[in-house]
């Protein structure tokens, strides 16, 4: 808790049921991909129509208990990226709900034409679970990190895109895929980031939610980076600032008026995310501020280049996706700030 | 296998010269489209939609169908035709293939018109879905069959050999293929674009049974269908030797006409060729009957 140079109590959003103590070294950590292994056995128990289909990655991507559990409902489809792509299609066409799994370079990546005229066009009930997203993939280096996938689904019709931001929310984000009745794109990530939600952390389609509140800027964020956002955020409140830190975990559909109140009561907006800065989130809330309220925003994400292998924090420290960054992201997007503007003293 | 009249055979002919006709009419209607495939597999969707799918056009969602899944989607004026012939919509509503708010896109779209299963139009997409239908089928203990129509050129596609060997692999028996092996691709020949052949050594290689039929062959057709059934332990290709633009004697073999339109003119020509052979067949209908 702080107060801001014009005095304003920042805090905490108590609706968002964050882990206590936030911030520490002994918070607890896990790869977001295990809370959709966990999701997907969930959804096999109660739901009888609920496949899985594994590109020869079921282990890594967290399906081998279901396929284990639920064999006659699991497909291995071998390395075949697009027909496995296909394969769901038909599947959903006849009443299933397939979760089609492997890294996100493969899927959403090699068979996007299969997504776009099989699974979208043809609206086909399809879920595609991308794993080793961003950076965090590591010593695999560039081709199998993932940072266009957000861009290449996010501009298909039909598509929802989710990039939940921890293990915990990556299990609500699957079952609420289960749910939604359309193809839906989710998003994780292979190395251990901090579990800072909660089961009582509400989680919707379309919403996004304020961690915390201020009133100065707001960062806007997905996925891995929406912790270090909030680390940003409480660095800041140390020299007096009071930064909004909002989870924006439906990059499609975005929460327009969630964005809008932030930049209204802002004025200056910063987005985070693992992924290109061209396509992603920071995108798509440049599209929200456009066309309802422009204020100045700053993006954070890698730079329009590939990564390579080594450490995800040394990744991260190399390629601009550090608490750091954001911080200067976010003091930047502050000082753009019209010296005046209308309504504020 | 039941045995086929020559009288019903005659009639499936008759019914695959309506169907040119029908496409040509449409084709000309509105100036653009694809001519050779569509015309080279009358015989296959008239004996499909007449004679082999287990279909209901009045409940076009009715869950034992059997499901005709075009994969080389460019081809559908002739499956358009074949629905209209067979109630699923008015025949009058075939002119509007290609047109601004109609029902029957370029290439065919599942959610706007009941009855077609799926959205084909990037080549190689079609067999994979088949084989989802497949494998839901198989697990709902469903006693429909799955066909997917084919063309050869998109034999060229690394997907359609994915799914090819998924589904030899898994023997997956209520699948059966019809592929439209007439030889052609915008390009030019098959076997000067991207050689095909030992088609049959591959396809038996992944493990599907094979039988070649004369693709203008009624009888040969409806045999192959009914032997598929028969087979138990593999998915069956069935390879249809067909001949592009068949019926119109300037198309024919010429794969210039895979993906244009005839003219007004051009289509008087085609037409008047297409009712006289379809005037013949009537004769022959006359003859049987008697």
């Amino acid at each position: 808790m702080a107060y801001s140079k014009k005095g304003v109590l920042e805090i905490i959003n108590q609706n968002a049921y964050l882990v206590e103590p936030l911030f520490g070294k002994d918070i607890k950590k896990a790869p977001t991909r295990d809370g959709y292994g966990e999701a997907v056995i969930e959804l096999g128990e109660t739901n009888p129509d609920i496949m899985v289909l594994s590109g020869d990655l079921t282990e890594s991507t967290r399906t081998l208990t279901f396929s284990k559990k639920y064999p006659e409902r699991f497909v291995e489809s071998g390395v075949a990226e697009q027909n496995m792509a296909g394969m769901a299609a038909g599947l959903a066409l006849e009443g299933k709900i397939p979760f089609v799994s492997s890294f996100a370079v493969f899927s959403p990546g090699r068979n996007w034409d299969q997504i776009r005229v099989s699974i979208c066009y043809s609206q086909a009930n399809v879920k595609i679970a991308g794993s080793h997203t961003g950076l965090l993939t590591g010593g695999d280096g560039a081709t199998h990190q993932a940072l266009e996938d957000i861009a290449i689904t996010r501009c298909l019709p039909n598509m929802v895109v989710l990039a939940p931001c921890d293990k915990i929310e990556t299990k609500k984000a699957t079952i609420a895929a289960a749910k939604h009745v359309g193809p839906v794109y989710i998003r994780f990530a292979r190395d251990k980031t901090p579990v800072f939600t909660t089961d009582e952390t509400p989680f919707e389609i379309g919403k996004a939610l304020v961690l915390k509140d201020g009133v100065d800027a707001a960062i806007i964020a997905c996925g891995t980076m929406v912790y270090p956002s909030l680390e940003a955020s409480e660095e800041l409140s140390k020299e007096g600032y009071s930064i909004r830190v909002i989870n924006s975990p439906s990059i499609k559909p975005i929460d327009v008026n969630t964005i809008v109140d932030a930049a209204k009561d802002t004025g200056a907006i910063v987005t985070a995310e693992e992924h290109q800065i061209y396509g992603g989130l920071g995108g798509a809330v440049a599209e929200v501020l456009t066309t309802n309220f422009p204020v100045p925003q700053e993006v954070v994400g890698v730079m329009d280049t590939f990564g390579e292998s080594g450490e995800p924090q040394e990744l991260w420290d190399k390629y601009g996706l550090t608490v750091g960054h954001i911080v200067s992201a976010t003091r930047k997007a502050m000082k753009r700030k019209p010296r005046n503007p209308i309504g504020i003293p | 296998m039941l045995a086929i009249s020559d009288l019903e055979v005659l009639e499936l002919e008759a019914m695959a010269n309506t169907m040119r006709q029908d496409i040509i009419k449409m084709l000309v209607s509105v100036g653009s489209g694809h001519a050779g495939g569509p015309l080279g597999m009358a015989e296959v969707f008239a004996v499909l939609y007449f004679h082999i799918l287990k279909k209901d056009p009045k409940n076009p969602f009715w869950p034992e169908r059997d499901r005709l899944i075009l994969s080389n989607g460019h081809i559908c004026a002739v499956r358009y035709a074949a629905m209209a012939r067979a109630g699923y919509f008015p025949v009058e509503e075939l002119l509007t293939y290609r047109k601004i708010d109609s029902r029957l896109q370029g290439h065919p779209h599942n959610r706007s018109l009941p009855g077609l299963e799926n959205t084909g139009g990037p080549l190689g997409q079609g067999l994979s879905q088949a084989v989802g239908r497949c494998i839901a089928g198989r697990l709902d203990g469903k006693k429909y069959r799955v066909y997917c129509v084919m063309s050869d050129g998109e034999h060229d596609e690394g997907q359609t050999w994915e799914a090819l060997m998924w589904a030899g692999n898994h023997k997956l028996r209520n699948l059966t293929t019809l592929m439209d092996r007439n030889n052609i691709q915008i390009d030019g020949h098959t076997e000067d674009i991207f050689p095909l052949e030992p088609l049959r050594n591959k396809y038996e290689a992944i493990k599907w049974h094979v039988i070649e039929v004369d693709g203008h062959n009624v009888r040969e057709i409806i045999a192959a269908c009914e032997e598929a059934q028969h087979i138990y332990e593999k998915p069956t290709a069935i390879i249809c030797h067909t001949v592009p633009g068949k019926g119109v004697s300037y198309m024919e073999n010429n794969y210039e006409w895979h993906g244009k339109a005839p003219t007004k003119e051009q289509g008087e020509v085609a037409l008047a060729e297409l009712r006289a052979e379809g005037d013949r067949i009537q004769k022959e209908i006359l003859g049987a009957a008697k």
